[in-house]
């Protein structure tokens, strides 16, 4: 792999960018098989194949993706990364994906526009308030930055805001992590691939898993629309399909599946410098680098895995994002479109081992697990590698649903589900 | 946006009715008699199917009245409704259109 660098991008602006490397290599499934197959190719399934290989040797390793790379849920997010969380498990998991994540850029040499701009979360009522400030100790308790803001501040922090108390929900004031932010999420699937595939690592486009092969339990390869694969180990990471990838092995799961919409206005000048979230009102933005509003809102009720979603969410989304922002008022909005998110009851995720052996899995990230890609990769790596779990997500094992430990994070999902 | 048929309204829009997630599930007969590995399954376990999936509505905003549907979760096709109760015979019965399962295209994401 060929390193970018100011030289390298001179070098092939010589020969008007006609000779660039492919970012990482386009394989097809090899014939004695795999020490660890990963099915699922989004940002998640690349970082755990990334840090299998870096962090624990493990090089033999495929990456099965259905489709393109990122075409899932990494490629349909809206882009928030924080560590906001009000539980020690989950504070500790997201801050250990912030961490990677300001560190990201240099460590896959990849420009990933990691842009740490600011996330406020508003508060609109007294309940809000409480919550906000309980979370901001909570926060700082474990080392995690946070601050309060009143209505003034939040005003102050992001100019074109109503603060006005004339409104149905005025804003009471907010949280703010400023290390938080967003990042290209092309980018980061991208940047993992290409330094996967580097350290050897095979990804495998548009090769749909359709089976998992047992022999006395014990899981030893998947079938795939390019044929049977051999694996020593599975991991399975399919986001909204971990039901469907995980009934392939009989087992059950706690996630029900929803579509969950973003969409992005006409691209305007400069006018939002930071991520303004609010859980009441219910709408979620960002401008993006080229100049669009980026927004997004709550899942839809009902289940669902047709990757569209309800008007009525929308509208409900730019009732909320009006109120906010009246100044949007004229703004068109360019297109939309849908991702299906795996929910868990307690809205946090499950990196786990399984009853089956040799079986692991990744998911119920739900709506918020774009920000938590290196750290899921960094933990699920440790799980598949070692057998057991990382002490970071020990506590996001299958069992909590039997031992009654769920990690409630509704409040800190930002979504309601 | 879902057009659905209360059985007591007929069709309206689906901001009318509230969803009441997976249907046929009975809570437990005798609860003290069930383990922790039961009472998850009861809990939290879910079919979540690509394809038919029953689930339970409410006319929140009409009769209010509680009924079932059979939906197709990848076309949001409404394969049937019929009544709350006697639940067994009616769940048991195969699923009587079979709908074509198109995944829509990838559409780009931002
Ligand atoms: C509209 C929207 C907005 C969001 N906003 C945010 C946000 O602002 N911040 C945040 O942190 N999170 C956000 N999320 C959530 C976040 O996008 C996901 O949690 C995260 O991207 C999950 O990553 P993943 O790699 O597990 O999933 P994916 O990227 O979905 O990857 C799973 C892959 O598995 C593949 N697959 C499935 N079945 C098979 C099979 N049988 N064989 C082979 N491959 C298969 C799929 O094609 C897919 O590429 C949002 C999600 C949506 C939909
Ligand atoms: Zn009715």
């Amino acid at each position: 792999m060929a390193k970018y660098s100011i030289f390298s991008l001179v070098k092939n602006a010589a020969s008007h960018h006609q000779n660039w490397d492919r970012a990482w290599r386009d394989n097809r499934p090899k014939a004695d098989g795999y020490d660890v197959v990963i099915i699922g190719g989004g940002g998640h399934g690349l970082a755990t194949a990334y840090y299998l290989a870096k962090e624990h040797g493990i090089t033999n390793v495929a990456v099965i993706e259905r489709s393109w790379l990122g075409g899932g849920n990494t490629g349909r997010n809206t882009t928030i990364i924080r560590s906001n969380y009000l539980w020690d498990e989950s504070a500790a998991l997201y801050e250990k994906s912030l961490q990677l994540y300001e560190g990201l850029s240099q460590e896959l040499n990849y420009n990933i526009m990691f842009s740490q701009r600011g996330v406020l979360n508003l508060a609109h009522n007294l309940g809000d308030v409480r919550e906000g400030m309980r979370r901001v100790n909570a926060l700082r308790l474990n080392g995690i930055d946070s601050e309060w803001l009143t209505a003034e501040q939040v005003k102050e922090f992001c100019p074109i805001i109503n603060i006005s108390k004339d409104v149905r929900y005025p804003i009471m004031g907010g949280t703010l992590q400023r290390r938080a932010g967003t990042a290209r999420h092309d980018a980061v699937a991208w940047g993992f691939a290409r330094a996967a595939s580097a350290r050897g690592v095979d990804i495998i486009q548009n090769c749909e898993v359709t089976g998992i092969r047992r022999e006395n339990g014990k899981v030893v390869g998947v079938e795939t629309s390019m044929g049977f694969v051999k694996a020593g180990k599975v991991g399975i990471v399919a986001a909204g399909h971990s039901s469907v990838v995980a009934g392939m092995a009989d087992l059950r799961l706690p996630v029900e599946s929803h579509p969950l919409q973003a969409l992005v206005s006409e691209p305007v000048k400069p006018v939002i410098d930071c991520v303004v979230m609010s859980n009441t009102v219910h709408v979620y933005v960002s401008q993006s680098d080229k100049g669009e509003l980026v927004m997004g809102a709550g899942i839809d009720a009902y289940t669902g895995y047709g990757q569209r979603g309800s008007f009525h969410v929308i509208e409900h989304q730019m009732g909320a994002l009006l109120e906010l922002f009246p100044i949007f008022s004229r703004l068109r909005m360019l297109r939309q479109w849908g991702g299906i998110v795996d929910v868990c009851p307690d809205a946090s995720p499950i990196i786990s081992k399984t009853p089956v052996e040799n079986l692991f899995i990744n998911c119920g990230w739900g709506t918020g697990g774009f920000k938590a890609t290196p750290g899921s990769g960094f933990v699920f790596a440790h799980t598949i590698a070692r057998g057991e779990p990382h002490a970071l997500n020990a506590a996001f094992g299958l069992e909590r649903f039997t031992t009654g430990h769920l990690i409630d994070e509704h409040g800190a999902a930002a979504v309601a589900h | 946006m879902l057009l659905i048929n209360c059985p007591w309204c007929g069709p309206r829009d689906e901001t009318e009715f509230g969803y009441g997630g997976e249907a046929h599930r009975a809570r437990p007969a005798d609860p003290s008699s069930l383990g922790d590995a039961e009472w998850a399954e009861f809990l939290f376990m879910r079919t979540n199917p690509k394809g038919a999936h029953r689930e339970r509505w409410v006319h929140s905003h009409g009769c209010r009245r509680w009924f079932n549907v059979e939906r197709h979760t990848v076309t949001n096709q409404i394969l049937r409704v019929y009544p709350i109760g006697g639940t067994d015979a009616v769940a048991e019965r195969p699923v009587e259109q079979v709908v074509e399962t198109k995944e829509p295209k990838q559409g780009s994401g931002s």
